[in-house]
């Protein structure tokens, strides 16, 4: 598994990655939300009698509503993206058993891939000099393996890592024959499940002998600077850096402003790249991000200047606008610098702890 | 960044069940909750990975393994090290593997059984994201001597490097520490074996660590623990120059290099390093004269009675002797110009060693009530010395004012409280129980006190506590209130009563923290940052608490009723009860209860942690542990010797039959007339699948089904015990008054277990069969339940009421109810009788206002009334 060759994609990315900032998308869910589809949308002609309410299950609509989808795609990739995101952050068998819909997880990935696949490919005929890159998304699935869902057993868990290995092991296989050029498991709260991706991966890799670049992004979800699972972001770096990732960040839960101190954190530590897509600020009472695209350029553009960024794109509330003006804020900033680090054993609980090797007296 | 350690790392070793016999014992009970303590105190005491280890013939290490991780990920404090997944059997790491979040290290894989399975164990270690630990083993057998201890730890190092590409610096071997001095002259050079092999391992295998259990190599002086622990820390001391990162090590068991006397330092130097043929013998010579107290005979060291006045002042409130205390108070009042000199100079510095020592957890709570106790007794005889000159009192730090709250009349933990404050120089106004808040804020302006402190052990004192806050808010109080008690917790503080107050509220966890509380809250410099914090912390939780989504998912109460337990009357008939009605103990035999008591909780009351009688043999408190239990065990001999206190009970028995959640009473077994109706709740938390939601009605035949019956119980201990309490009160000996109290609690509590015993087997004798030892008792291995109104299966306290009519238990027991349920004596237990085989104890948990409006029409009572008595269990 270490002596693997890198790909084409991978030498590809890595290449452009030293010559400038690359692009991520921004929020598909915002962007799907904009569009008011109702319960017929999502239900489509294949499942206009399912027997579970479906709208909100917005993995669905790569079956049910491509045209959407690829609209959405479309836009970002318009803004200036060099990376688009699959819509399948919740399409593993764990997540839609919501829906009862289990048995089309696997088509939901192999379809969703696909058609990102095609627009990137168009694009990258439209602009030859920019090449568009498909990353397959893979979400924290609605259930965690390290907290307890039963406040008086907190020892309970409702899911095995088995489970979830399995699962998400078969959406890793969709996203592959679909075509992704990235595994990006993102928006980790539960460092645990993000493991157990990880070993689905790499065990989808084996079994395929192939290798693809993996991007791995935590959720900081409290002020203090820790994951749902606890975890700091130095913690979840030790717990994560054996699947090597091409990337590792942080996405999601606040915006540019609260997340600088935990990217700063990351960006230190890193022997890798480091990719950050934050919300458009947070929401407001009504739930609404309402940052503008001036703003989250304005304060990513600073991140860039400092030399932390090497992949930056949004994710909730973040429209093709906020791409658009991320992309111009830091086209003209080098990317950060990678640094090697010293072989020390970076070992984790929900803290980091870092040991030496002691050397022997003469 | 975190700084990488460059240090020895101590790996803690006691979540072992091979290596500590309490947490086997916890983890063959199933008691994680206190096995989780285990792993506490490890990360308390410094350990900065813990090693877990299962392993053991008749244990599932594999359940218990994924148990135990599971368990402590919902523990922040432990959570935050690595573990270290300690087994022989790979099926065990890797279910611990998945288990954890954060990056492990596994303990161990080797060569032993060939180079193919080495490599795919190696190969989905890195897949989970772990480190490793490599035992120098291979198809051969386990490497004693230098040669092939490098030579298989080089193999394993190329394997894993070059062929699987593990990162060199996830590599720590473990070349095997082996006893040495076992008289076999082979195993001589066992401890140069090792240290040797370390300096080759760490000069030609980069950036791998090297590992071991140390305590392996003194194996054979097992039973003498000062020659144990001199050799471990001259094995250290060495192995670590050669290179050894870390080991798995009792960091209690270790002596200073530098400390060890040099006469065994350079022998045990001998056998470690094995400098000479005769070592072994040398070291053997003099390895009794260093056992020191090897379990026997005591002699009474007075050698302290030679040092200074104020020394043996020292010393007598640190070791609680009480002895001499009135003769040094004397001579050293001679010394002194003026009698409070004594109290401010040297007790009050004696005083102080023991708040460092008791903060630093050198001493535990029964120490420092003795202490108290002797300190008090010197204060005694100087005070009338003290009046003669018309003196004003030494500067206390602060009043203190402490009630345990209205309606309720338990004070044992308020009281320990009191005493630590007090050993620590505060003054402590103790308004005793059932105290009114108006007495509270009368007594606090009386007295100008600096902070109220409010104490409770039943539920409706959480409502009470609320309304003091809220009182003194009224009033205009700016002083900080503490709350304390079992049934409080910072959570309730902060949601319930913090906001009903703008002065400080703080919730104060045990008597430990009180001074810590108090001395903060206290002080001009501090002030202000402790409170800050405090109220920004209690802000914090509260907006989580609302925040939060519900946590406990409800069902409606139909749905609960839905999915209640399938209780069988298919295949179990109940049996009648010897009689029906009431039958009464006047004076029953005490010593009976003696041999029924549960010695457990006893120690928890005082703040020692740990299972009886695993406890009395704790490293850490051991010792304290032995002391209180002789002086309990004193005590009880004379209490029942001497009668002191008389045990009465009342036991009842009734036709019963389940209606809906309610179990209604019958006059007699024609069941024409009906006699009361005992309400119960329902669990109406979301179920996984598979578990029922419980409500104790269901254990009872539904009406037309099979004749079923039902029992209740008061049981006392506690008739008798108010003039030794005043006896005690008045000596000024707080140790023994907390002492009779807290062995009142126990006798009352074996009085229901015996009670319920003799229920089983001969009263309502369906189980008449039943043999059990005591400890099966206080596991609860037997059919039928008892559980007691105002606990978790049945939480509403006012069911009290009925319970007592049933029985006339004011008259047949002389035990009384408060306005707020609580019972007195207050050592006295009352309950519920079940008996079907499928009964069983639960939490009602969070119920949603479905249900308490529910409860409210069968109890016939108004909401207000049902939400009063139901507020701890309503959702939020």
């Amino acid at each position: 598994m270490s002596t693997h060759q890198p790909s084409t994609v991978e030498a590809q990315l890595a290449k452009l990655a030293d010559e400038r900032i690359l692009i991520m998308d921004g929020a598909m869910g915002t962007m799907i939300q904009k569009e008011k589809l109702q319960e017929a949308d999502y239900r489509g002609e294949r499942f206009k009698d399912w027997h579970k309410d479906l709208k909100g299950n917005n993995d669905l609509l790569v079956l049910t509503k491509p045209s959407v989808i690829r609209k959405i795609h479309d836009a970002f990739l318009a803004a200036g993206a060099d990376i688009i995101e699959t819509d399948t952050f919740n399409a593993t068998g764990v997540s839609m058993a919501d829906y009862d819909m289990q048995e089309i997880v696997r088509e939901m990935n192999v379809e969703g891939a696909k058609l990102a696949r095609e627009i990137a490919d168009e694009w990258t005929e439209k602009t030859p000099d920019k090449p568009r890159f498909v990353a397959g998304s893979i979400g924290p699935m609605n259930q965690s393996l390290s907290v307890s869902p039963d406040v008086d057993n907190p020892g309970f868990r409702s899911v095995s890592f088995d489970e979830v290995m399995a699962s998400y092991k078969e959406q890793v296989e969709g996203l592959i024959e679909g075509g992704v050029d990235i595994i990006l498991i993102e928006t980790i709260f539960d460092t645990l499940n993000a493991k157990a991706a990880i070993f689905a991966t790499e065990e989808v890799f084996e079994e395929q002998g192939i290798r693809l670049p993996v991007f791995m992004s935590c959720t900081i979800t409290d002020m203090s600077g820790r994951n749902l699972s606890g975890q700091t972001i130095e913690a979840f770096w030790h717990s994560v850096r054996h699947v090597k990732p091409f990337a590792v960040g942080l996405n999601c839960a606040f915006g540019a402003e609260l997340l600088r101190p935990h990217a700063v954190t990351i960006a230190a530590i890193a022997d890798t790249r480091v990719c950050v897509y934050p919300n458009a600020g947070l929401p407001n009472e009504m739930g609404e991000y309402d940052e503008t695209p001036e703003v989250t350029a304005g304060l990513l553009k600073g991140w860039a200047e400092e030399g932390i960024l090497n992949i930056v794109g949004g994710c909730c509330g973040t429209t093709p606008e906020h791409i658009g003006a991320i992309a111009d804020a830091v086209a003209m900033h080098a990317p950060r610098a990678v640094q090697g680090t010293d072989p020390v054993m970076r070992l984790s609980g929900i803290d980091p702890v870092s040991i030496s090797t002691l050397k022997a007296a003469e | 960044m975190s700084k990488p350690i460059a240090q020895f790392i101590n790996v803690g070793e006691r979540t072992n069940v091979a290596g500590s016999a309490r947490f086997k014992k916890l983890i063959f009970e199933g008691d994680y909750e206190t096995a989780v303590e285990v792993a506490r105190h490890q990360v308390e005491g410094g350990a900065q990975i813990i090693d877990i280890n299962m392993d053991d013939a008749m244990l599932d290490a594999e359940d218990a393994m994924v148990k135990f991780l599971n368990r402590i990920a919902a523990e922040p404090d432990i959570a935050r090290v690595p573990v270290m997944i300690d087994s022989s059997k790979w099926p065990v790491i890797e279910a611990g593997l998945k288990c954890v979040q954060g990056k492990a290290v596994v303990n161990s894989i080797s060569l032993k059984e060939g180079k193919e399975p080495f490599v795919e164990q190696a190969k989905r270690i890195m897949r989970y994201g772990a480190a490793v630990v490599v035992m120098a083993f291979d198809e051969d057998g386990q490497a004693d001597s230098i040669e092939r201890k490098f030579e298989i730890c080089k193999r394993s190092y190329e394997v894993l490097v070059d062929e699987v590409g593990f990162p060199p610096e996830d590599i720590i071997f473990d070349p095997n520490i082996f006893a040495v001095a076992t008289g076999i002259e082979e195993h001589n050079n066992y401890g140069v074996d090792f240290i040797e092999a370390t300096r080759l391992i760490k000069t030609h295998l980069p950036h791998a660590k090297v590992s071991g259990g140390v305590s392996n190599v003194s194996f054979s002086f097992r039973g003498n623990n000062p020659v144990r622990e001199a050799m471990h820390s001259v094995f250290l001391y060495h192995a670590i120059r050669a290179g050894m990162d870390m080991g798995i090590v009792n960091a209690g068991q270790l002596t200073v290099y530098s400390d060890i006397p040099a006469e065994l330092k350079e022998r045990v130097e001998d056998v470690i390093l094995n400098r000479r043929d005769d070592a072994t013998e040398r070291l053997l010579d003099v390895a009794d004269e260093y056992k020191g107290q090897g379990g026997k005979k005591k002699v009474e060291d007075l050698s302290w009675r030679e040092q200074p006045v104020a020394k043996r002042m020292e010393h007598a409130l640190v070791k609680g002797i009480a002895d001499y205390i009135t003769e040094d108070a004397e001579e050293a009042r001679q010394q002194f110009d003026r009698p409070i000199q004594v109290i401010e100079g040297p007790l009050m510095d004696g005083m102080n060693v023991v708040g460092d020592l008791f903060g630093a957890g050198e001493m535990f709570l029964p120490q420092v009530v003795k202490s108290a106790r002797v300190m008090k007794q010197a204060v005694n005889y100087l005070q009338p010395f003290i009046e003669d000159e018309k003196e004003e009192g030494a500067a206390a730090k602060g009043k203190v004012i402490m009630a345990t709250v209205k309606g309720d009349v338990h004070d044992i933990g308020k009281n320990i409280v009191g005493v630590v404050l007090q050993c620590n120089n505060y003054e402590v106004i103790d308004m005793g129980v059932m105290v009114p808040w108006s007495d509270i804020l009368q007594a606090a302006n009386d007295h100008g006190a600096d902070i109220i402190g409010l104490s409770g052990l039943i539920t409706p004192s959480l409502d009470e506590m609320v309304t003091v806050a809220a009182e003194m808010e009224r009033a205009d109080f700016k002083v900080p209130l503490l709350i304390g008690g079992a049934t409080t917790s910072r959570v309730h503080t902060a949601v319930k009563i913090a906001p009903e107050y703008t002065g400080p509220v703080v919730h104060v966890l045990d008597a430990s923290r009180a001074v810590g509380v108090a001395s903060n809250l206290l002080s001009d410099d501090l002030k202000d940052k402790f409170v800050g914090d405090t109220k920004a912390e209690y802000d914090d939780i509260r907006e989580k608490r609302l925040a939060k989504p519900k946590v406990d998912r409800l069902v409606t109460l139909d749905a609960a009723r839905d999915n209640a337990a399938q209780v069988s009357f298919d295949e179990y008939t109940p049996n009648k009860p010897q009689f029906l009605g009431t039958k009464v103990f006047d004076d029953y035999p005490l010593q009976e209860l003696v041999e029924r008591i549960d010695w457990t909780p006893f120690f928890r009351t005082w703040e020692l942690a740990g299972t009886y009688p695993a406890i009395l043999d704790d490293e850490i408190v051991g010792e304290s542990a032995r002391s209180l239990f002789e002086d309990a065990q004193a005590m009880l001999t004379t209490i029942v010797e001497e009668n002191w206190l008389t045990a009465k009970a009342v036991v009842g028995f009734w036709p019963a039959a389940r209606d809906g959640d309610d179990v209604q009473l019958y006059e007699d077994d024609t069941r024409d007339t009906e006699l009361s109706k005992f309400h119960f709740l329902r669990q109406q938390v979301q179920k996984r699948a598979g578990r029922s939601n419980d409500c104790l009605a269901d254990f009872v035949a539904p009406k037309g089904g099979p004749a079923d019956y039902m029992g209740g119980f008061v049981v006392t201990a506690g008739h008798g015990i108010d003039e030794h309490v005043e006896r005690y009160k008045a000596a000024s000996d707080d140790y023994n008054e907390i002492l009779l109290k807290a062995l009142a609690d126990r006798l009352a509590e074996a009085f229901a277990e015996r009670m319920h015993e003799r229920v089983r087997t001969e009263f309502w004798g369906f189980a008449a069969d039943e043999t059990l030892s005591n400890e099966d008792l206080i596991k609860e291995r037997y059919q039928g339940i008892r559980p007691a109104p105002g606990y978790p299966a049945c939480p509403d306290h006012s069911e009290k009421v009925e319970l007592f009519r049933l029985l006339d238990a004011s008259e047949t027991t002389g035990v009384a109810l408060t306005n707020s349920y609580a019972m007195l004596p207050t050592a006295a237990v009352s309950g519920f009788y079940f008996a079907h085989p499928e009964a069983r104890y639960f939490g009602v948990g969070k119920i949603d206002k479905d249900q308490l409006q529910d409860y409210a029409n069968r109890r016939g009572v108004d909401t207000d009334t049902a939400t009063r008595w139901l507020r701890p269990n309503l959702a939020d």
